[in-house]
């Protein structure tokens, strides 16, 4: 009998369902734990066990010394098993709320999940989120496993009642854009005892159906990446020499053959296929999930992060689009702000531009928000500084699936999933006017630049700037100061001091000084502007060299001292909520332009800065 | 033999990951341990990058106490493949004359293993090393995910690892970070037999029954590799068929009875054997949570 094709799963469920404990009977029962493990084991029962004089199966998946001694699973164990019938890759995965991004990294490559649930206990809050990450992530096979039988006698009113609910439960989950789990199977266990696990149990003789395991084994996962359009991400371009050049990567979905005309999603070249490389050499035809290496018959501008398509079937080339976050990392989200994103293999920016909603997993409540934290998903709208290729999530899980990188820890922010891409990001095209920058700033005979002021409040950016603007002036040079004050009376009026807001104020700010200089002015812009990433995001607004960093640097003390508008003596009091310095971080630049003695004299310092910039303005450095 | 379908999707997923850490970093390296491990990441390679040339150094961490075989047939790979080999020993811990024998398994792993592999990885800036390890060997393996950076000192934070979704690997790092990669996280010890035996990969002779001199220590079979390890008066080695499951250090790494002399009849123990596969490691005895402790100190 042919095998069936490999299965990828996961277990989940609240702490203490008894998901480790199901597996470790799942392996144990199926023949499949070494001896040797098995002493090993006997030995970690008697130091952490919790099963008295049983062996406790559970200890053979906590598998790092926290967790054996906090008797919580932390992270994800993955687990290979095998019977006659199929290959399992099964990820054990951790049930504490805090730890949900591990749990999610189970589920994102899983086509089935088994969600436990503890027969005393019920449903928990749990158990719903896990759920719906299930169906977040585009899992269709869900198999609810109600656990802990043997505790209540085999009550079949119990499981029925549990049933029911679970069925309600899989009926209701509704995320926008994705599709509902639409299969559903509910098993009657005792994991601890292996009832109705690997065999069938004669204490449950209402029960009719197959065995957790059998179930597994005979289970048909409806393949069809196969059918749906060919997608080819370019990973690595193989130019072994002048002679061969071939196209590295792996069929996200669909097929392709020899002959098959390829196109570049974003450029829309296209190029008939000549060679298809296997592991095993030339085939004549590759679909999903295989390694190969394209080569094209004519010649075609492309490279990694590339996405290959049919002609008749592309993907969307937008650069804002909406999509899920399931947020997970520490430092909560920030719009506006700008993660690194890898989709498929191309790496780009992007930031999120509005949160639409958060979404509560257990009731899936939409609820206002302004932030996610670790563990929260939310529908959000987000801008690319490229164009992208992609899919939907719901019709193509390959495609449509991202990741945002914290820039500052590098650390993996969130998984995105896409729901589609914005209107206005697929009809807005940039105009190009004929009189550009270069040509503004030739006229006026200056080099654009801005000149960015940083510092705490009262640290003396507006009045090195006045003075600086003053003698530009005098040398015949056209300029601009904008700061924080004057913008907040109008364009960002509506942005208050909450880490979100400031993100924003530097954003807008960032964006009017980009247009002064695309009209060839010199900008001095004063703002406090605390984080180090907002100011790179400026940075990388502006062409190479056009952005001058100036650090004001003077002590909080002397800043509090002189304090003009009272602001730090009443932020000390407490009556000024989010005041940079005194309850409100300021990251110092790392490597800024110039840095500047704030306990110097104002008309010392403004010669440091003409001194630095007069050469870049008239073109001489 | 054609492979089984659960096996081609499995190399093919290692293939991607190869590819992946080329395009991705500045100064890969694949750890060669000359184990059966490293035989078939080799040959993945190999299919990965073809026809172009396999475009990285592999790197081999001698211990002084590696089989004679392992070494001949290191070189012998090696120049088959045309392959960039760069071996490292650590010169402090031979100055010290550290050694399994007199100083333990522990304090000799530590020395001629963890830290000449970090010296190595800093002498070359190797950025990203490619290790053949699986998550079926060993519990604290099974939680490590498969792109897996370490600190500037090389230390492992299994208690914060990132979250790693789909196949999209977050393969940033920090300065001074490095990243260790594990294409063949997803196989199985059976998984890696089957492949070798129906794709021919060339595997050390070790791995294959053959008639040995065997001491008997600590309840395992070493097999005596050269004169450093002293006899008990009176003994002598007996004669054993023996094979290896694993490969290491021959003083730490013990053998076992067989007659399994090729991959099919390796295939047929295996599917009746009752012992893990790294029963016969002397070093993973040492104490509770042995492999974890090392890998967070940097072993691979
Ligand atoms: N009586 C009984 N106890 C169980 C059963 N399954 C698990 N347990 C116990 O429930 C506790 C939690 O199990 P564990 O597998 O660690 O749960 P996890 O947090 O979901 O991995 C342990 O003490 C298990 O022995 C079962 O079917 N019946």
């Amino acid at each position: 009998m042919p095998q069936k094709p490999l299965l990828r799963l996961l277990t989940c469920g609240a702490v203490d369902d008894g998901k480790s404990t199901l597996i470790g009977r799942l392996l144990h029962d199926a023949g499949l734990i070494a001896e040797d493990t098995l002493a090993t084991l006997a030995g970690d029962s008697r130091r952490h066990g919790t099963t008295g004089a049983d062996v406790d199966l559970a200890l053979l998946t906590d598998g790092l010394e926290a967790e054996r001694q906090q008797g919580i699973t932390i992270d994800v164990a993955w687990r290979y098993f095998a019977t006659p019938a199929r290959h399992f890759i099964l990820a054990d995965c951790p049930g504490h709320p805090q730890h949900t991004r591990n749990m999610a990294t189970g589920a994102a490559r899983a086509d089935l999940a088994i969600l436990l649930v503890d027969a005393r206990a019920g449903l928990l809050p749990q158990t719903y989120r896990h759920a719906a990450i299930c169906a977040l992530f585009g899992i269709r096979h869900l198999v609810v496993g109600i656990n802990k039988l043997d505790l209540l006698d085999f009550d079949q009113a119990v499981f029925e009642r549990i049933a029911a609910e679970a069925r309600a439960m899989a009926a209701a989950l509704a995320i926008p854009h994705l599709a509902a789990i639409p299969h559903l199977v509910v098993i009657p266990l005792s994991a601890r005892h292996g009832d109705n696990v690997a065999h069938p149990s004669a204490r449950i003789p209402w029960y009719a159906g197959p065995t957790l395991l059998h179930h597994l084994e005979t289970i048909t996962i409806d393949e069809t990446a196969t059918e749906k359009p060919f997608r080819f991400p370019i990973q690595w371009v193989n130019r072994r020499d002048e002679t061969f050049r071939g196209l590295a990567g792996t069929v996200a979905s669909g097929r392709i053959a020899l002959g098959d005309p390829v196109t570049v999603a974003t450029s829309g070249a296209t190029a008939p296929l000549a060679r298809i490389l296997g592991p095993g050499g030339d085939q004549p035809e590759a679909q999903d999930g295989d390694a190969v290496t394209l080569v094209v018959a004519a010649p075609l501008d492309c490279a990694r992060g590339d996405l290959l398509a049919p002609p008749t079937a592309r993907p969307n080339v937008a650069d804002q689009f909406a999509a899920h976050l399931l947020w997970t990392d520490d430092a909560p989200l920030l719009p506006g702000r700008q993660y690194r994103m890898r989709l498929g293999t191309t790496w780009t920016t992007a930031s999120v531009t509005t949160i639409k909603h958060r979404l509560d997993p257990q009731t899936q409540a939409h609820e206002a928000a302004t932030t996610l934290s670790a563990n929260e998903i939310g529908l959000c709208t987000l801008a690319a500084a490229t164009p992208l290729a992609f899919d939907a999530y719901a019709t193509n899980r390959a495609t449509g699936a991202f990741i945002l990188v914290n820039r500052d820890t590098n650390r993996t922010a969130a998984a995105g999933m896409i729901a589609h891409p914005l209107r206005r990001a697929t009809n807005i095209h940039p105009e190009a006017y004929p009189v550009d920058k270069q040509a503004r700033g030739v006229a006026l005979r200056q080099r654009p630049l801005v000149l960015w002021f940083t510092g705490l409040s009262a640290s003396g950016k507006t009045t090195v700037a006045k003075l600086v603007e003053q003698h530009l002036y005098h040398a015949g040079c056209h300029t601009f100061a904008l700061d924080g004050d004057n913008l907040r009376h109008g364009l960002n009026r509506d942005l208050g001091f909450t880490p979100r807001d400031r993100v924003e104020n530097i954003r807008r700010a960032g964006e009017v000084a980009k247009l002064m200089v695309e009209a060839g002015l010199i900008v001095l812009a004063s703002f406090i502007s605390p984080y180090r990433a907002e100011r790179r995001l400026v940075r990388e607004m502006l062409a190479p060299g056009e952005f001058v960093e100036i650090f004001m640097d003077t002590p909080l003390d002397l800043c509090a001292a002189r304090d003009p508008k009272g602001l730090y003596a009443r932020a000390r009091r407490g009556e000024i909520p989010n005041f940079t310095g005194i309850n409100s971080p300021y990251e110092p630049p790392e490597s800024p332009d110039l840095t500047l003695d704030g306990q110097s004299p104002p008309e010392t310092l403004a010669r440091q800065v003409l001194a630095h910039i007069l050469p870049r303005i008239t073109g001489e450095a | 033999m054609p492979l089984p379908p659960h096996l081609r999707r499995l190399e093919a997923e290692a293939i991607a990951i190869l590819r992946e850490t080329l395009a991705s970093f500045r100064a890969p390296a694949l750890l060669y341990s000359i184990g059966k491990d490293s035989s078939v990441l080799l040959h993945l390679a190999q299919k990965a990058f073809a026809p172009a040339a396999i475009p990285f150094p592999l790197l081999h961490i001698a211990t002084g106490w590696d089989f004679a075989e392992m070494l001949a047939f290191r070189d012998r790979r090696a120049a088959e493949l045309g392959a960039h080999l760069l071996v490292h020993t650590n010169p402090d811990g031979l100055a010290r004359g550290i050694s399994p024998i007199t100083h333990g398994s522990r304090l000799h792993m530590d020395t001629m293993g963890t830290e000449a592999l970090k010296q190595a990885l800093d002498l070359h800036a190797i950025d990203a090393a490619i290790g053949g390890a699986r998550r079926d060997e060993e519990k604290s393996r099974a939680k490590e995910r498969i792109f897996s950076p370490r600190t500037q000192g090389h230390a492992w934070d299994p208690r914060s690892q990132r979250p790693e979704f789909w196949t999209l690997f977050n393969t940033s790092l920090g300065p001074g970070e490095t990243m260790r990669v594990f294409p063949l996280s997803d196989w199985t010890e059976l998984d890696i037999w089957t492949y070798i035996a129906a794709e021919g990969i060339p595997v050390v002779p070790l791995y294959f029954a053959a008639p040995r001199p065997v001491l008997r220590r600590a309840g395992a079979l070493i097999v005596r590799d050269d004169d450093r390890m002293p006899l008990a008066p009176g003994e002598t080695p007996e004669t054993l068929w023996v094979r290896f499951r694993t490969m290491g250090d021959w003083p730490l790494t013990g053998a076992h009875e067989s007659r399994a002399a090729t991959p099919a009849q390796i295939l047929a123990e295996l599917a009746i054997a009752r012992t893990s596969e790294r029963h016969g490691r002397l070093i993973d005895h040492d104490q509770d949570a042995a492999m974890e402790r090392k890998k967070r100190e940097g072993y691979f």
